[in-house]
């Protein structure tokens, strides 16, 4: 049914003061794109704002965290036959003028996960405060090591995906902190990764969830998923091995 | 030697836990699969109150020489953490099922919601 139309999932809580933006900018670059923003349970108006704007809004019913928001949106994808999927966040720190990046490797069927990382070039501009950077730099290590490729930015929620990465993600998707634990389900599943330089906007409105308990928890909870994960077995996939 | 009466709280204890879950189950506010594991802990510790060789011995296996009631401690603990290991994997698997009934939701309402085309 798909003729390699773009699905946008855009996982959103409480968002109603950027998601308008980001619905719109995601049809600026491509304005047959479906955009398909997953209201995480939230307390304001995100979900008729994004409607509004002419998104396809799946509702909630309760809050199950952002990877479940996300996969709800790989799901659809999955179902609705789309051959390519993108994922921005609903805060507007993905500039989706940067998609045609992302979706390069796709295209070309080089990658099935292409990530949009801040680390790519060595000279890039991002430079986040010393432990955030010490965080990511671990788990890009680890997931390097535990993957056997090199990953240089496994905390990144801007990734562009092909039909084989929609099917893995719609099934295998961790449910709070999933970013890190992806990437490594993805390698151990025989995906093939791109990494393209990307470049990631402050927030416009509302704050980062991560605060210091939280990111302990972070940190223990992504150490013992990708330990986890490297013990279990993934189906390696067919598809990808196009 | 278990003091006697040690025996009997005991023994009384796992009595009352035993007709509180058989009660529980009977009124249908517990499931029997949830009740095994109870009316196990239950049985075992009757047994241990009841049969006083049969602790001193395994106390004496264990090395508990002092205080063999000790060892119905023991055992209790162990069960509980028996039932709640065993609840937290409940709680894992209900968590999963939640979700997978969220994500359906929403995917269903999203269909339904779509403007039905006419009939070709």
């Amino acid at each position: 049914m798909s003729d390699g139309r773009l699905v946008a999932v855009v996982p959103a809580w409480n968002e109603e003061g950027a998601i308008g933006q980001v619905v719109d900018e995601i049809k600026a670059f491509d304005a047959a794109a479906t955009v398909v923003v997953v209201d995480d349970a939230s307390s304001d108006d995100t979900a008729s704002v994004a409607e509004a704007h002419g998104a396809t809004v799946l509702r909630l019913l309760f809050n199950v965290g952002i990877g479940g928001a996300v996969q709800t949106g790989f799901r659809y994808a999955r179902d609705e036959g789309y051959e390519i999927a993108v994922r921005l966040d609903g805060d507007g720190q993905h500039d989706a003028s940067e998609l045609g990046k992302l979706l390069g490797p796709i295209h070309a069927g080089t990658a099935n996960l292409v990530i949009g990382s801040r680390f790519v070039d060595p000279g890039a501009t991002y430079r986040p405060p010393f432990a955030r950077r010490m965080g990511i730099r671990l788990f890009a290590r680890l997931v390097s090591l535990l993957g056997g490729q090199k990953v240089t930015d496994t905390t990144s929620g801007f990734v562009a995906l092909d039909r084989a990465g929609i099917e893995l993600f719609a099934v295998e998707y961790p449910h709070d902190y999933p970013e890190v634990e992806a990437t490594l389900v993805a390698l151990r599943s025989g995906l093939r990764l791109g990494q393209v330089q990307v470049e990631m906007r402050e927030r416009q409105t509302g704050s980062s969830s991560i605060t210091f308990v939280r990111s302990l928890y972070y940190i223990v909870k992504v150490m013992l998923a990708l330990l986890v994960a490297s013990l279990r077995r993934y189906p390696r996939l067919e598809a990808a091995q196009r | 030697m278990t003091p006697i009466r040690a025996s009997i709280a005991g023994a009384v204890a796992s009595i009352i836990l035993i007709l509180v879950v058989v009660e529980l189950v009977r009124g249908r506010r517990l499931k029997e699969r949830y009740a095994i594991l109870w009316l196990v802990t239950g049985v075992v510790l009757l047994v241990l109150s009841i049969w006083r060789e049969g602790l001193n011995t395994i106390a004496g296996w264990l090395g508990v020489t002092g205080y063999p009631p000790a060892v119905l401690f023991a055992v209790a603990t162990l069960f509980i953490f028996l039932v709640l290991l065993h609840y937290s994997t409940v709680i894992s698997r209900l968590t999963d099922e939640n979700v997978d009934l969220a994500q359906r939701i929403a995917l269903l309402e999203e269909k339904l919601s779509r403007p039905q085309r006419p009939a070709d």
